[in-house]
């Protein structure tokens, strides 16, 4: 468990935080730019003092104001992904992997080379850091924080600063480090694709404060928190298996939450986990299934909470069954569809998705 | 054939030489350690050390001399202290002169170091702690690599200053041929001589190479440490 409480006057914004992450798997601490996400990160790392407040690893208490404990930042132990690299400018990319790498620990996983296999850093050795693409410097960043060994994975927006083809491919990278190293990543992160990629467990920051933490899939489908989830591309996220595949039409199935979906071929196993995420302008309810529709996914649902969008619109939460926390979708209509169809709670309809609409770009790829 | 200098030249140079290094080589650490806390420290006090330090600049030379004659000479308090602790005595002596030049060309040095320290992104100080380095290991793997360049236009910058320091040299050590008597003070000496002119001419050259020379092994050495530390753009300013 990692706990995090603090407090800390930063001029006019203040932070306060109660927080307690599991100690396994990724959690992303997400909110807008402001929001205080970097500030709880640097405290983590030692790089911002609290005014008072308690942070610790399990039993390692890394900073405790009540018992004057402040761990100085490099016996912390914990390996921080900058969101600008500051990789060492004149060292080689060899030099800077290694910098950090404990004399006594080299044995310990991972071992150098499954880094430098594993971020496709081989034939970078002997360069320098100015020599290197964005996606380069992140990549060999996120080495560097691997092989010192650390306790915990801190990742300040790691790739804010790269455009969409370097990141898609890192974010395969991500996931697979956790193969190399089994310990926890706090992820910040303002992206929700990112989020979807690679969260287990979603922490919604606002002013510096933590307006809600829980899985990915049950932050998204609250309609309460979209100001905080949705504010760019709304959408749902859900969890899913691949159970087969249709080479005619190069379709792959999915079930999701007992309902079957299609999307395009995928390439993947069945028995897969994905989770895929829906963006709420491509869900459309009818009453009844339409027979002379294109939509090839029709999943039969109940209209679970309805809440005031902008202007003409509606934001519709569809629980997929009658299980208590049954997978939901969300979907924005206009007020005046809503109108006509006489939305009302507990009515069943169908939700109606075109399966261009998860494509692989909202897939988030095989999740555990 | 007449040699190229004659020996009064040859040994004018060979003093300025020897007092140049020797004040550059003395200054260098102290300078590293002033830069430091100018551009790193916060204590009380900082300003009128910055000002100490930069009094040189502002202060007719003369009157540098002066002080440290008054300091360092047999009876001034520093000598007396230099004489029963040590046995030396580096007044009229080229140590004296060494003395001078490096003071006159600190305040140089310090300014061109902490220029280069204070571009320095705190960031990467920062990620080296966190990687589990101490203070020792960020300072000696991090930041002074990345302010050779200021390191490098200071330590020049003070070998120049050095080979013209005129003022508070002849006031402190006087003008002695053979000890104390650096190419400016040979040239200030011939100038003053009916018939020295060809000399003075020889000494202005022989100055005007010195200068040349260490410009362009300074340029060249830049060139490759900026080459060496991946930085692009960021001449020694």
């Amino acid at each position: 468990m990692i706990e995090i409480r603090l407090e800390k006057a930063l001029g006019a914004f203040s932070l306060d935080i109660d927080l307690t992450l599991p100690s396994d798997g990724i959690s992303a601490l997400f909110g807008a730019s402001g929001a205080g996400k970097s500030s709880i990160l640097n405290a983590v790392a030692g790089l911002l003092r609290p005014d008072t407040g308690r942070i610790a690893l399990g039993e390692r208490v890394l900073f405790d104001s009540s018992r004057g404990i402040d761990t100085p930042v490099r016996n912390r132990r914990l390996g921080v992904v900058f969101q600008d690299g500051r990789l060492f400018p004149h060292m080689t990319v060899r030099s800077n992997l290694l910098y950090g790498t404990p004399a006594d620990g080299t044995a310990a996983p991972p071992t150098f080379d499954d880094v430098v296999d594993l971020l496709g850093v081989s034939h970078l050795l002997d360069r320098r850091p100015g020599d290197l693409s964005g996606g380069e410097r992140q990549r060999v960043a996120i080495g560097r924080a691997l092989l010192m060994k650390p306790d915990v994975l801190l990742m300040d927006e790691p790739l804010a600063a790269l455009d969409g083809a370097r990141k898609a491919e890192i974010l395969p990278m991500l996931s697979e480090l956790r193969a190399l190293r089994r310990i926890p990543i706090l992820y910040v992160s303002h992206q929700m694709d990112e989020v979807v990629r690679l969260a287990d467990t979603l922490v919604l920051v606002d002013g510096g404060r933590i307006a809600a933490m829980d899985s990915v899939e049950a932050l998204t489908s609250r309609l309460d928190l979209r100001h905080l989830t949705g504010r760019h591309e709304a959408g749902s996220v859900l969890r899913g298996t691949v159970t087969g595949s249709d080479t005619e039409w190069g379709l792959t199935e999915l079930s999701v939450g007992g309902a079957k979906l299609f999307v395009s071929t995928l390439g993947l196993e069945r028995g897969t986990p994905v989770r895929l995420r829906i963006r709420a302008r491509d869900v459309a309810i009818a009453l009844t299934p339409p027979e002379d529709a294109s939509f090839l996914n029709m999943l039969p649902a109940t209209v679970a909470e309805i809440a005031e969008a902008d202007g003409a619109s509606l934001d519709i939460s569809l629980a997929l069954s009658d299980a208590p926390h049954a997978p939901r979708l969300w979907a924005r209509i206009t007020r005046r569809s809503a109108d006509r169809l006489g939305l009302r709670l507990g009515l069943p309809v169908h939700a109606l998705l075109k399966t261009v609409g998860i494509d692989r770009h909202t897939l988030a790829g095989p999740h555990k | 054939m007449e040699p190229l200098l004659s020996e009064t030249e040859a040994t004018a140079l060979w003093v300025t030489l020897k007092v140049a290094f020797w004040s550059v080589t003395a200054s260098i650490l102290p300078a590293i350690a002033v830069a430091m806390a100018l551009a790193r420290g916060r204590f009380p006090g900082k300003s009128v050390l910055d000002g100490i330090i930069h009094l040189p600049l502002v202060l007719p030379p003369v009157v540098v001399g002066y002080l440290l004659l008054v300091l360092f000479s047999r009876n001034g308090p520093l000598g007396l202290w230099l004489k029963s602790t040590f046995d030396v005595s580096i007044a009229f002596s080229w140590q004296g002169a060494a003395l001078a030049s490096a003071v006159m060309a600190f305040p140089l040095i310090v300014r061109a170091i902490r220029l280069s320290l204070e571009a320095i992104d705190p960031g990467l100080e920062s990620a080296a702690r966190t990687l589990g380095a101490g203070r020792l290991r960020v300072l000696l793997t991090v930041t002074l690599p990345l302010s050779l360049p200021g390191l490098l236009a200071g330590t020049i910058l003070g070998f120049a200053r050095s080979l013209g320091e005129f003022g508070a040299t002849i006031t402190f050590v006087s003008n002695i041929p053979g000890e104390t008597q650096t190419l400016p003070l040979a040239l200030f000496s011939e100038a003053q001589i009916p018939g020295g002119e060809a000399a003075a001419v020889r000494l202005t050259l022989i100055s005007v190479a010195i200068a040349f020379i260490a410009l362009g092994a300074s340029e060249l050495l830049a060139r490759r440490m900026r080459a060496r530390i991946g930085l692009k753009e960021r001449g020694p300013s």
